[in-house]
């Protein structure tokens, strides 16, 4: 009996979602719409209950022929990592369109694009082979670019098309390496590739189908990887290919920002940990190096140009760069030491860490950007730093909650981004010693700008044009308390978490030696 | 030498209906009808006329075996037989076009022209004896000479016709002189006989012969660089004349130039090849053949009336249909019947249209044809079909009519590198043609009509001729066998 | 049946006679009609016939004495092109909805030019494929010179002309092959079979292989293609450059390549740097590729960026046939397929949705109207189409540019890198184009027309638009659909001399 196709369904159900929002959204596009992002979710839901925590393969797999001449099969399958993400997805959708309330014009229209997009995400977290996952990852640009443009601030044009354009040109990158790699062995799947290099063979065989005088075998690596780098480099975002990011984020409206900062970006870290470092951690540790420098200017960096903002969204941009740079650096620590089986358990940490840390950060990056929406409708769209002031005295409600979120991205124990940053620094800093010293100096900028978020806009003087500025209602309280909710519970008990994505770690650490 | 005079009888029935028909006529019409309106004469004469094209074909189908009076003077078989009827169809649609016309007021010596001159091309067709053919050319083209004159009013009616008779006359004693000398070559006057005496190293005077009768038949059909009457001809002769020059007459022509070159000059082909050159009338011909194909598509290109662009597509068409006698074997003579006699429906169907245009406009300048389309959409529909039959489009009858032509001539010389490349110029200048006629359609359907222009109301006989002329070229491209198997020999 | 596509449409075009003059709606009821019910036809005979084998339509005898039999029949490449045909008729009516100038004879042009295309695609017999090939030229006339734009009877002749010299050229090498084969029959399988002696395949072959390229659009006989593709009214463009210019290099594989395969082998001698005609239509169609690509990035008039593309895109269609290997020629049918639909689609946008409502092409004027705001729909398909041009996974266009891209690779490793750029060129020009007529960074933020606004979409041409959308998505997700009976026609008897041996 075959398996009913759990995954087909969960990228399905978006698509569905959004062509009924488009039909009949003419009034009650947004109820349509979070009905079938809830739907998604309990999908996500029946997946988790099905998931075999103990193995570290892939589950939930469905194989059939698509394009035979070209050797692609429809093939997908998840890990724990796999399945943390489509939950993460569908979470973070889910505060996306709740965030979206003050969005007025064409309404259904935003709605089925952000369902489109999902479906997108679910496809990329679900993929098992190069098309698959590079067509979810390349359509997914069309419905983020146009909910930037079409509803975003007053520079949201360029921002829309710097996105685009950073994001086609490590796609391209990407794909100029996936189709070498074709070429060579005649399989796109990751699997496949990752046994190769497990054996040794996939640079060999590389080079016997491209190489040449024209490029000496280990310059073809390098180019190779390069390619592959780059298109993942460019969604993290990595320094320096980062720049797209705080104008993308800034202008579009905060309920997008919420899911390209809480899953979007996640692509991206996904495709270092599942993609990149299986087939490539040869030549990540050739480059270890440079690598790590850019995961510590990444972190420091960003945080201390989050310091020097003065948008608030543009402070939570380059917050996120830095928070997804302490994931960035920990795999390319773990990269380090691929090879040698040295400091497992060392590697075990970073890896579930890197894990705890894209789920962490996605969940409380999407909920500032809520609080950033809400705060916008009630100030009717300044989100200066300086535009506020002593918002606690009115607004003691919002102001208790947001700090709780605030707090979580700060690191402080007993929210949920405690732990996979505690695990994260414990497993890298035998790995990566001096790279994680210099990252402390992220942390440290990190803490002073959220900290000064806090003081400048709930703390001091109340500024009187607020005066008459309303609390949470009722209905946002209820709404919101599902995400505080989980921030407390999975920083007070992060094992809902590592248990099933532990074995995924583990596995994928075992993989990286000959 | 005894004549069997039941024979003669016998092979000349159909000529004989046609000249009873035409003195009928003019003694009606000179007596009878004389006071009745010229509509009513024409209609009479016309339908006598006709009445008798279809008595002598009806006593051509009757006409089963092949004979052939004193070896070859008059005979019948049934290629001949074909081709003679197809002429008298064509007469009996000028005189139904005729009918129409306006212009004179001597009916019946118009219709009594038509008559023997179609006669005289019966004769044509049916003799293999140089003196016949002599004499049934000329009965041909006096008439037609004169006819070309019949609109009395017109000054340059007058003058296309003296310049034809001159012109006509001159190639006229050219052919004469050719086939004396041919005579004294080989003592006979049957085209045979003159074949078998031929024999290489050619005969100078055999090659002054062959050129002279080049020129003389070479004017009839109009090819080039005997085609200086053409466009004057065409364009100030009335309508039913030119229409019959146009069509009846070409097939005519073209048959016997045929059976002259073919048969008559049978050893003195020579070959075309410029590595191998032989001497001969083909690559003469083929040389006429191209000048009149190149010439002729590309001088139409900027003619500014219908007639004339008419005219110069005739020489043109005349290069293609040479390039059938240039391939000289048997089974070209199939191709060219089907080219000419659907050239010849396609140009008398253009004739309607033009007697209809002229009729109501008075002039048959292309600017006339302007926005046609939304004025007499009909009669736009019948030329577009008659035009692009003439640029050889398909499913229409001209498009086969190429199609079929260029098969068999490179399939009659199939390693021949010089037919290859003439048929790529025919080709080619095909390309060329289809550009002027596609202006005059776009006069018809994208120009928008002059401000001056009123709507035409031509008369539904015509409307009627042309349409179904047109579905004539239609029918015939989509299903050319229909006129296949009556051709001998092209099956 | 599958032979009632071609007499329904022509059925249609001469029933336009018999309409009242005035009133457009007939007209467009009719050929609506017409064209729905030749696709339907056409699609249940595509999903019928899922082994892909040779289906014979219709055999009959038509000239005995020259051996011509009015033989129509469909392999898979016909079912698919037929299909593509359909499809792209169907959405050419709904955007032509507004014709209001002589919508009679509009009409019937267009259902004379769409019977002729589907007759092309199902002859099988040369004589008839010709007749087809050549009925559809003058409707192309009619259709741009009455209905057309920008110097539409130039246009409207050039493209004629081309047309015509090209059909010229393929006839002399039909009359040659009858004769040359002396088997008194024209009928494709036959003279596929017959083994023309080599020498005379090589000259050949070129000679019908560019004589039907010129319709291709091939580099450096295509400067018909953007002058025709503008002049045309949005209708005739989408058929034009959707299907016609596949009609084209159907004939370049059907004829050419089917029966004269040996003109593609080496030559005894190099010429010039060249070793066989295969390397040099490669390398003229990789130029075509770059070169449409490169014009078009410097465009000032929307349309003829989109016609530019079309010759950029035929050039990969051309470039995969001289694969010769499996996946490069199915590539390039389905190439056919997804461009087909595609420039389609672009078409439509530019000349329907934009042109007709803001009266100019031109991306300068065009970027301060701020199109994203006054015509959402438009600017939401022309991404949506551009996108799919690009290449883009999830569309028709990236499969087949996948197999193209790998199918010359195995043949020609250095044109495969000339692919890439081209590709790469691909992205940039529909990337300014969208970005200059759509997303203007000048645009106002009060409309130009703000006190007369742009008319909204219509309903047909929304139709339209997501007819051809859903047909690429559909393809670009399964492409197995299209694959399925297209590999069994390329494994088929008649490419025989074509494969000899180099696949499956």
């Amino acid at each position: 009996m075959t398996p009913f196709p759990w995954l087909t369904l969960l990228t399905f159900v978006p698509v569905v979602g959004a062509v009924v929002v488009l039909l009949f959204g003419r009034r009650g596009a947004r109820p349509i719409a979070i009905g079938f992002a809830v739907l998604s979710l309990l999908v996500t839901l029946v997946l988790w209950r099905g998931f075999n925590h103990a193995s570290g393969d892939l589950q939930f797999v469905e194989t059939h022929a698509w394009i035979p001449s070209l050797g692609v099969q429809y093939h997908l399958g998840i890990d724990g990592l796999s399945l943390l993400m489509l939950i993460l997805s569908a979470i973070v959708t889910l505060i996306g369109m709740a965030a979206s309330a003050s969005i007025e014009k064409r309404v259904p229209s935003y709605y089925a694009l952000v369902l489109l997009l999902q479906a997108c995400l679910f496809g990329t977290f679900t993929a098992v082979n190069f098309i698959h996952w590079f067509l979810f990852w390349e359509l997914a640009l069309v419905p983020a670019f146009f909910l930037i443009a079409l509803w975003g601030g007053e520079r949201a044009k360029p921002a829309a098309m710097q996105f685009l354009v950073y994001t086609m040109v490590g796609s391209v990158a990407m794909l100029l390496t996936f189709l070498a790699l074709y070429f060579s062995t005649h399989t796109f799947e990751f699997a496949e590739l990752a046994r190769l290099t497990q054996s040794g063979q996939l640079m060999p065989v590389v080079n016997a189908a491209l190489g040449g005088h024209w490029i000496t075998a280990p310059h073809l690596a390098a180019l190779l990887f390069a390619g592959a780098f780059l298109g993942f480099a460019v969604k993290v975002p990595a320094y320096p290919f980062h720049t797209w990011l705080p104008a993308a984020y800034s202008e579009a409206p905060s309920g997008t920002t919420a899911i390209l900062t809480g899953a979007m970006s996640k692509m991206g870290l996904f495709g270092f940990a599942r993609i990149l470092l299986p087939v490539f951690w040869p030549e990540m540790q050739r480059f270890a190096t440079m690598l790590l420098w850019i995961g510590v200017a990444t972190i420091v960096l960003s945080a201390f140009a989050a310091l020097a903002q003065k948008d608030l969204k543009r402070i939570f941009a380059y917050s996120s760069i830095n928070h997804l740079g302490f994931c960035l650096l920990a795999i390319f620590a773990v990269a380090r030491f691929s090879g040698s089986g040295a400091l497992a358990d060392e590697q075990y940490a970073a890896m579930n860490g890197v894990f705890l840390q894209m789920f962490n950060h996605g969940l409380t990056a999407a909920t500032l950007f809520w609080f950033m929406a809400m705060l916008e409708q009630r100030s009717g769209g300044r989100r200066g730093l300086d535009d506020f002031g002593g918002l606690r005295k009115i607004m003691p409600v919002f102001a208790g909650l947001m700090g709780i979120s605030v707090f979580s991205s700060l690191g402080l124990p007993g929210l949920n981004g405690f732990p996979g940053e505690f695990l994260l620094f414990k497993g890298t800093f035998p790995l990566a010693t001096w790279s994680t010293a210099l990252a402390l100096l992220g942390l440290l900028a990190t803490a002073l700008f959220l900290l000064r978020i806090l003081q400048r806009v709930f703390s001091g003087p109340l500024n009187p044009r607020w005066a008459t500025m309303p609390d949470l209602s009722t209905r946002e309280r209820v709404l919101l308390v599902p995400s505080i909710a989980l921030m407390f519970v999975l920083g007070l008990y992060p094992q809902l978490i590592l248990v099933f994505v532990n074995s995924t770690a583990i596995h994928l650490v075992q993989g990286l030696h000959l | 030498m005894n004549i069997d005079y039941r024979l003669l009888a016998l092979l000349a029935r159909p000529e004989i209906i046609l000249a009873v028909t035409a003195l009928i006529v003019l003694a009606l019409d000179l007596s009878i009808l004389r006071k009745s309106s010229t509509g009513m004469r024409f209609a009479v004469a016309s339908l006598l006329g006709s009445a008798g094209c279809l008595a002598a074909i009806f006593s051509l189908t009757a006409m089963t075996a092949q004979q052939s009076l004193l070896d070859g003077v008059l005979l019948t078989d049934p290629t001949i037989r074909f081709v003679q009827i197809a002429i008298l169809a064509l007469s009996i649609i000028t005189l139904l076009l005729a009918s129409q016309g306006t212009f004179t007021s001597n009916i019946g010596e118009l219709v009594l022209l038509i008559l023997l001159a179609t006669a005289g091309m019966l004769f044509l067709v049916a003799t293999q004896d140089l003196l016949i053919i002599f004499l049934s050319l000329e009965t041909l083209s006096l008439s037609l000479y004169i006819m070309a004159a019949f609109h009395k009013p017109s000054a340059r009616s007058a003058k296309a016709s003296l310049q034809y008779f001159l012109f006509g006359g001159m190639s006229a004693a050219f052919l004469l002189f050719g086939f004396s000398l041919l005579y004294g070559l080989s003592n006979s006057t049957n085209l045979l006989q003159i074949s078998a005496s031929i024999h290489t190293p050619l005969n100078p005077m055999l090659i002054v012969a062959i050129v002279m009768t080049l020129i003389g038949l070479g004017f009839k059909v109009a090819a080039a660089p005997l085609h200086f009457w053409a466009p004057g001809v065409y364009q100030d002769a009335p309508t039913a004349s030119a229409a019959f020059i146009a069509s009846g007459s070409k097939v005519a022509s073209f048959f016997v130039f045929f059976q002259v070159m073919c048969l008559g000059f049978a050893g003195a082909e020579g070959a075309t090849g410029i590595a191998h050159f032989v001497s001969g009338w083909v690559p003469a011909l083929a040389l006429m053949a191209l000048v009149s194909m190149v010439l002729g598509n590309l001088v139409a290109i900027v003619q500014t009336t219908l007639r004339r662009l008419i005219a110069w597509s005739a020489i043109a068409h005349a290069g293609y249909i040479l390039l059938a006698i240039v391939a000289h074997t048997p089974r070209n003579l199939g191709p060219l019947l089907y080219y000419i006699v659907t050239y010849a429906l396609g140009t008398l169907g253009i004739f309607t249209v033009l007697q209809a245009v002229e009729g109501d406009t008075g002039s048959d300048s292309l600017a006339c044809y302007n926005g046609l389309s939304r004025r007499a959409p009909f009669l736009s529909a019948c030329l577009s079909v008659f035009l692009l039959s003439l640029a050889g489009i398909p499913p229409l009858a001209g498009f086969f009519a190429k199609f079929y032509l260029f098969v068999s001539v490179i399939a009659a010389h199939p390693g021949s590198k010089s037919m290859l490349w003439l048929v790529i110029i025919a080709i080619a200048m095909s390309a060329v043609s289809l550009y002027y006629y596609l202006r005059v359609m776009k006069r018809m359907y994208v120009a928008e009509p002059d401000e001056d222009a009123q709507p035409l109301a031509p008369q539904m006989f015509l409307k009627v001729l042309a349409g179904l002329l047109a579905a004539a070229i239609v029918l015939l491209g989509c299903a050319p066998h229909l006129l296949l198997r009556w051709i001998p020999g092209a099956q | 049946m599958l032979a009632w596509t071609i007499y329904i449409s022509f059925l249609g075009a001469f029933a336009m006679a018999l309409l009242p003059k005035r009133g457009a709606a007939g007209p467009r009821i009719v050929a609506l009609l017409a064209a729905i019910a030749s696709c339907g036809l056409a699609l249940t005979s595509f999903i019928q016939n899922r082994t892909g084998e040779m289906l014979t339509v219709t055999d009959v005898a038509w000239i005995p004495s020259l051996g011509i039999r009015y033989h129509l029949a469909a392999d898979g490449i016909s079912l698919t092109l037929g299909v593509l045909t359909g499809i792209v008729a169907v959405a050419g009516v709904l955007f032509s909805w507004n014709i209001d100038n002589r919508p009679r004879e509009f009409f019937a042009f267009y259902l004379l030019l769409v019977g002729a295309v589907y007759g092309v695609f199902l002859a099988n017999d040369l004589f008839l494929l010709f007749v087809f090939y050549e009925i559809a030229i003058i409707p192309k006339y009619f259709l741009i010179a009455i209905w057309g734009s920008t110097r539409r009877e130039y246009g409207a002749m050039k493209l004629v002309l081309y047309s015509f010299v090209g059909s010229a050229m393929v006839l002399i090498g039909l009359i040659a092959a009858y004769v040359v084969s002396g088997a008194h029959t024209l009928s494709l399988s036959a003279l596929a079979a017959h083994p023309f002696p080599q020498h005379f395949q090589m000259w050949a072959f070129p000679l019908v292989f560019v004589g039907f390229a010129v319709l291709a659009g091939m580099w450096p006989l295509h400067t018909w293609a953007p002058t025709g593709h503008v002049a045309a009214p949005t209708a005739a463009s989408m058929l034009l450059a959707g299907v016609v210019m596949k009609l084209g290099a159907y004939g370049c594989l059907r004829v050419a390549m089917t029966l004269f395969p040996l003109g593609l082998a080496p030559w005894s001698h190099h010429v010039l740097g060249f070793a066989s005609w295969r390397e040099v239509f490669a390398l003229i169609a990789v130029i075509g590729i770059i070169y449409g690509a490169v014009v078009a990035l410097v465009q000032k008039d929307f349309k003829f960026v989109i016609g530019y593309s079309s010759v950029s895109h035929m050039g990969f269609i051309l470039l995969g046939l001289m694969t010769l290997n499996q996946l490069g020629l199915s590539g390039a049918v389905l190439q056919m397929f997804s461009h087909g639909i595609i420039a389609g689609l672009l078409f439509a946008v530019v000349g329907r949705m934009v042109y007709a409502r803001t009266h100019t092409r031109e991306l300068s004027e065009l970027g301060p109207m701020a199109l994203n705001k006054a015509l959402p729909f438009a600017a939401i398909t022309f991404v949506i189409a551009g996108i799919a041009s690009m290449g883009l996974p999830g569309f028709s266009g990236f499969v087949a540019e996948l197999m193209i891209l790998i199918g010359t690779w195995h043949a020609y490793p250095v044109f495969a890198l000339c692919v890439g750029f081209g590709i790469i060129a691909g992205v940039a020009y529909v990337w300014r184009a969208m970005q200059k007529a759509f997303f203007s960074s000048n645009a106002a933020t009060v409309p130009h027309h703000a006190h007369e606004p742009l008319p909204p979409i219509s309903l047909p041409e929304r139709l339209g638009a997501v007819l051809l959308i859903a047909s690429s998505v559909i393809v670009g997700i399964f492409p197995q659909i299209l694959l399925n009976v297209i590999t069994p026609a390329l494994n088929g008897p008649l490419l025989d001399g074509l494969r000899n041996g180099r696949w499956p």
